[in-house]
């Protein structure tokens, strides 16, 4: 995003926005979605009428306790609004950094490749699905399409956030192209694929926006939860204030709790504090998401991965550094070690692979064999070829060859050299290894095998011991033979791997996986991936990839990074833990309110039900003031941690359940009493009550 | 020193466990059709008994079709016990002439038999003719028992089958339940109970020379005392083993001639948990990992094991009162000391505290002794019993069904802690799961908020109390707990047979009894429909320690946040104010 605000998550802009639309979110309309804080919301204008009541002189308590109480479920209210409106703060700072990159601008529509000197020019806006159109260096790409001709530098910037410029061409996996982004040189000619209003970029504003944030299937069941016991906790109000007229009249004495006192009682039990963070956790749950460069398509995505059990991965930059390189030489056949060294090194000085210049690097390591030019030697560079499948160079008529086994096999052997039993050994014994080995050979001649070794990542191997500790499997996805992809795995430390991957193996593989109940997450950029980016479970696509996978996938990535899988696991489970730790924490603190209220309300009438209240609040009204202003400010106590998220650790479901309800069930049974004790301490000394 | 009492105890669990396994095995075989040994015996009955009702077992009922059998079945029930209490006078089997029973009273009584309750407010000896004890009673013993067990097999076969749709045959389940399993360990019981000298025949009331002639305050002597007889031991067999509870006189197990002695009052307490502690390891067989039926197990019996550690603990130590100036002996040597008020000097206060916490915890409602009386921390554990939903064994098959709503709705809370959606048995928990376990488990807390809150502001319920102050408050409070746990336990001292309480505690019956069986019915529906998630690290255990600690701490909490304001005006303010 180009909207980054990394440091500092809250700025005075956002803050001074979210309290504007604190109050605007006090709308009948905007409350009935969320049906505890309606609760409060109902309960406060019930008090507010009360205590107008209360001013004629219809009342059942003080007009001071009635006024005390409705300002503080008011502000209740106010703060659970807040919560919501700072969380959707970020996402609408984002959306209008990219409304602004959503320009209507003049498109040259034509009407087929071949007929470029035909252009109409239209408005952005009219252009339809399959209309062609042509882009020339400095424009901005009108629509969302698929290059068809032409290949140019693209700055995608206001999407990506990334300023260096990216390569868009006709054909292959980096044909798709964004409205919205400009191109900076050459031309390009492309085939409009989603016209105005349904592009790439209105969903992203929709979706950092939360416009198009809908209530997945785990926060409807908690919702529904909530519900419940919010309903339970009426019905628990509602018949105590029956009790108490009941065991009022065996007395014979006048029932002494007043309605205001119960409205308390029913804010205060009510799950008010994941009540009202329920939505702001959501929203920050896709926030970190997009913060991570990574752009749902719907919060589903974001559930389905924290419950992702398999990761399959690309092994190149995912598990590996891109490039092999040399490790080792290996004479055979008698030959010298240094010399070998020297012919390899000859061989690849113009070798511009990375595998060539690890060969020279390596040589000039071990035996101090400094680079040569090539032409002060006088000597002649042969390039790979598809023909030949070897490279090397020519001097004055001596010939230095180094290539894949079975060339350099066919190649000695044309000249009347053999192929030794000690070379092949030499070269089974890389291939165990995980490796893949080169043949020099000079003059005809086979002089040994250089070691061409994948370079694992570091940290990877407990990244995925971590990942195997919270059950999530890893198999690596690589074009390798078995026996290469078997030996990177073992040294990688993933659990599986699928060797000479194709995109119809890929498919097979994660439906099997699915058919014995996992789910399954993959990366993926090529148009050949989509099939299995759109069966798998979490699929995150490439934006550097074709259109066909970012439509396949339910998350984009546009950082294009193959590690970022991870990255998405974990928020997965972050929003998910954070839901159930504060939905705890918010029923766990009910126990200290009961021993607020309870006796508040019935010591008039059982003088030895003081015995209960355990805390020593000063008085009655005291400590029904302090248990409705704890449950107040706890909701803006844990804004900040309803937007971060709880703590995440790669550890097993047990340790984490252990640690969390420790936190949150412990901690939220014990900090209510501590807390509503230093309230009513404070409000007791500053004379309120 | 109250070693005697916890030897007592502990061995009651222990005999408890010993028989429950392999009972457990016996049930589970039974209901997934495998041969056991009275398969031989039983097997052509059963076949004779589906000709006759033409009822084809090999139909897969989905779950509509299920729980449509459950209603209509409890519904002919429901019409035909009805139909023999109000026209009791006119049928046969009633050698003392009782008359035919009011229709508030025969409502509330077939609502109780109905939903397996066995609320009972009428005396049984004054009431009731040996027809509508047996034709009517007993045979509802045993088809309200069964329906609870149907149920829960529908519900185990929700969780083992994967992406189909039927639960099972609806009659197939009963008839099995009722031959394999109800008969057989009535008939057992029965024997044994009459050869302790329990009351079974057909004879009208006799009148006895009492031993010693009493003297009323004014005057009068009463020398002689009527006895009454009757088939009492065949409906006791299956009172308690079918968590009924109904007794066949007024004072249920309390009564001589339904409890004589320790021997019978060991078998009828064991009856009590029999079933419901079985099912437990029925449900680990069925569903192929014992594991998880032995961690409900645990649950359950830890919780029980505290409550009657606590009863047994109050009622030795007894109050402030009795103490005063050692009126009462409260050492338990020698003799049974303690709060003895209500209890039988046969059983004493363990035996008794025991029982109490049984047949609150399975919701059985049979007593050995009268709850009013106990102390107020003591009489109030079996009401918490009951408020927890009858969870703690709970009810046969209802018990257990319950507890799996609360372990759905703890599995829900601990799966999000640890950032996974979350599965019970393989099976993902969904919105629709979660608003049916709420049904589930909220059911009992509804009614019984709803039915207390209501009676606590029609002046006519005031009069149907034997104490003022809190102690009659929990009288009232009592009486709404058993009908919404539909346990069926009495306090005593409350006056339950006036029309509003009969219609209140009937409907509030009916409620907490079916709503949760659609929602159980329901759940299973959904599940048989799912897929199976593989199990792996990230998985939430739902079978160890830390478990079944987190789903007893669930249970409680809810329970202890439905209640705790209803129990401090009643138990909890009389204890204060001792």
């Amino acid at each position: 995003m180009n909207v980054k605000n990394k440091n500092g998550f809250i700025d005075r802009k956002m803050l001074k926005r979210a309290i504007k639309d604190s109050f605007i979110k006090l709308s009948f309309k905007t409350q009935k979605e969320n049906p505890v804080m309606f609760l409060v919301y109902l309960s406060s204008i019930l008090t507010t009428l009360l205590w107008i009541a209360s001013l004629c002189g219809y009342s059942d308590a003080s007009p001071v306790f009635i006024f005390g109480i409705t300002v503080i479920l008011w502000f209740t209210v106010l703060f659970a609004n807040f919560a919501e409106a700072i969380a959707e703060g970020r996402g609408k700072a984002q959306a209008d950094a990219l409304r602004a990159s959503k320009r209507d601008v003049e498109a040259h529509r034509i009407p087929s490749v071949n007929r470029k000197d035909q252009i109409e020019n239209v408005y952005s806006t009219a252009l339809k699905k399959g209309d062609i159109v042509y882009v020339e260096a400095g424009e901005q790409i009108p629509a969302d399409g698929d290059v068809i001709e032409g290949a140019a530098s693209v700055d995608e910037s206001a999407i990506t956030g990334e300023s260096a410029p990216v390569i868009r061409e006709a054909g292959g996996d980096r044909s798709a192209v964004t409205g919205g982004t400009t191109l900076i040189s050459d031309w390009l000619v492309i085939q409009v694929t989603h016209a105005s209003g349904e592009s790439f970029l209105d969903k992203m504003i929709a979706m950092v926006e939360g416009a198009a944030r809908k209530r997945t299937p785990n926060e409807i069941a908690l919702q529904i939860f909530l519900i419940a016991l919010t309903i339970i906790f009426l019905l628990v109000t509602v018949s105590l204030y029956t009790y108490s007229a009941f065991s009022a009249s065996l007395a014979g004495i006048a029932n002494p709790i007043s309605v205001t006192s119960l409205v308390a009682l029913l804010v205060c039990l009510a799950p008010t504090t994941i009540g009202a963070l329920l939505s702001a956790i959501g929203i920050a749950g896709m926030s970190r998401l997009n913060q991570a460069n990574v752009l749902a398509m719907s919060g589903r995505a974001i559930e389905a991965a924290g419950d992702v059990d398999i990761l399959m991965l690309d092994k190149t930059g995912t598990i590996t550094l891109g490039n092999r390189q040399a490790c080792e030489f290996i004479p055979v056949d008698g030959a010298d070690m240094e010399e070998l060294a020297d012919a390899a090194q000859l061989s690849s000085l113009s070798d511009e692979t990375p595998e060539g210049r690890s060969i020279v690097v390596l040589a000039k390591e071990k035996f101090n064999i400094r680079g040569r030019n090539l032409h002060e030697l006088n000597m002649e560079f042969v390039p790979f070829s598809a023909k030949t499948r070897m490279s090397g160079v020519n001097l004055n008529g001596l010939e230095i060859r180094k290539g894949a086994m079975d060339a350099i096999k066919e190649y000695v052997e044309a000249h009347g050299h053999v192929y030794s039993k000690e070379c092949q050994q030499v070269v089974e014994e890389i291939s165990h290894k995980g490796g893949t080995p080169l043949i020099v050979a000079k003059d005809f001649k086979i002089l040994g095998v250089i070691y061409l070794k994948d370079i694992i990542k570091q940290g990877v191997q407990e990244k995925f011991a971590d990942l195997r500790k919270m059950g999530i499997r890893t198999i690596m996805i690589t074009g390798d033979n078995p026996l290469t992809a078997a030996a990177i795995a073992a040294e990688a430390g993933v659990d599986d791997f699928l060797a000479e991957a194709t995109p119809e193996g890929k498919l097979q593989m994660i439906r099997d996986f699915q058919a014995k109940g996992h789910l399954v997450a993959m990366t993926g950029d090529g148009t050949n991936d989509a099939p299995a980016l759109a069966q798998a479970d979490v699929a995150v696509a490439m934006n550097t990839g074709t259109q066909a996978a970012k439509e396949a996938g339910n998350m984009v990535d546009l950082d294009s990074s193959p590690t970022k899988l991870i990255e998405v696991v974990r928020i997965g489970k972050q929003l998910l833990m954070t839901r159930g730790s504060l939905t705890t924490f918010s029923i766990a603190n009910d126990l200290a309110k009961y021993f607020a209220i309870i006796p508040a309300l019935f010591m008039g009438l059982y003088p030895g039900l003081r015995a209960l209240n355990i805390m020593h609040l000063h008085s009655a009204e005291s400590a029904i003031f302090s248990a409705v202003i704890y449950n107040a400010l706890i909701i803006i106590a844990l804004i900040p941690l309803a937007l971060k998220g709880v703590k995440y650790r790669e550890v097993s479901a047990s340790k984490l359940l252990t640690r969390n309800l420790l936190v949150y069930g412990a901690g939220g049974i014990i900090a209510p009493f501590i807390a509503v004790k230093v309230i009513d301490i404070i409000i007791t000394a500053l004379g309120i009550i | 020193m109250m070693t005697s009492a916890w030897i007592q105890i502990a061995l009651y669990l222990i005999i408890l466990i010993l028989l429950a396994i392999p009972l457990g095995n016996y049930i589970g075989k039974v209901m997934t059709g495998e041969k056991v040994f009275l398969s031989k015996l039983i097997a052509p009955i059963e076949k004779v008994i589906y000709k006759l009702l033409k009822v084809d077992v090999s139909e897969e009922m989905n779950w509509k079709k299920y729980a449509i059998s459950v209603f209509v079945f409890s519904g002919i029930f429901f019409v035909l016990l009805f139909g023999i209490q109000v026209l009791q006078g006119v049928l046969p089997l009633n050698p003392e002439g009782l008359k035919n029973v009011r229709w508030d009273l025969a409502f509330n009584t077939t609502s109780s038999f109905v939903t397996n309750t066995n609320w009972q407010a009428y005396s049984g000896e004054s009431t009731l003719s040996y027809f509508t004890q047996m034709l009517g009673l007993t045979v509802q013993n045993f088809v309200s028992a069964a329906v609870g067990i149907a149920v829960l097999f529908a519900l185990i076969r929700g969780f083992v089958r994967v992406q189909k749709k039927g639960l099972g045959n609806f009659y197939q389940d009963v008839t099995r339940i009722i031959l394999y399993i109800l008969i057989p360990l009535s008939l057992v019981s029965a024997v044994a109970l009459t050869s302790q000298g329990v009351s079974q025949n057909f004879k009208a009331y006799e009148q006895v020379d009492l031993v010693e002639p009493i003297v009323l305050e004014d005057g009068t002597v009463i020398e002689k005392g009527v006895v009454p007889l009757g088939p009492a031991a065949s409906q006791i067999a299956i009172k308690q083993l079918g968590t009924n509870g109904g007794g066949f006189y007024g004072t249920n197990s309390a009564h001589p001639l339904e409890n004589p002695n320790n021997v019978t009052n060991l078998i009828e307490m064991l009856s009590i948990l029999l079933i419901p502690a079985a099912l437990c390891f029925t449900f680990g067989r069925n569903i192929h990992d014992r594991r998880q039926g032995r961690a409900i197990f645990a649950a359950m019996f830890i919780v029980l094991t505290l409550a009657t550690s606590a009863i047994v603990v109050n009622e030795q130590m007894a109050t402030p009162q009795l103490s005063q100036n050692q009126t009462v002996d409260l050492t338990p040597h020698q003799q049974a000391g303690g709060n003895m008020e209500g209890k039988e000097s046969r059983f004493g206060i363990a035996a008794s505290s025991t029982w109490t916490a049984f047949t609150t915890a399975a919701s059985n409602g049979s007593v050995n002794a009268m709850h009013d009386s106990y102390t107020p921390l003591g009489g109030m554990i079996p009401m918490i019993l009951m408020q927890l939903g009858e969870v703690i064994f709970g009810g046969v098959g209802c018990g257990l069904y319950g507890m799996i709503g609360f372990v759905i709705l703890t599995v829900f809370i601990a799966g999000l802690m640890v950032g996974r959606t979350p599965e019970y048995l393989g099976k993902k928990i969904e919105p629709y799961e979660m608003k049916m376990a709420v049904v589930l488990c909220l059911a009992t807390p509804i009614a019984i908020l709803i039915g207390s809150g209501i009676a606590a502001i029609v002046p006519s319920v005031a009069d149907s109390l034997n104490n003022g102050g809190a102690h009659g408050f929990s009288e009232l409070l009592y009486t709404y707990t058993s009908a919404g746990g539909n346990n069926g336990s009495a306090f005593a001292g409350f006056n339950a047979n006036t029309i509003f309480v009969n219609l209140s505690t009937g409907f509030s019956m009916l409620f907490a009894r079916f709503a949760p069986i659609l929602a159980t019915l329901a759940i299973a529906g959904s599940l048989v429909k799912k897929k199976k998630i593989a199990t792996g690290a990230g998985t939430l255990a739902t079978h160890n320690a830390m478990f079944v600690g987190l789903l007893i701490f669930v249970i409680v909490l809810i329970g202890a946040l439905s209640f705790f304001p209803a129990l401090a005006l009643g138990p909890i303010a009389e204890f204060f104010g001792m």
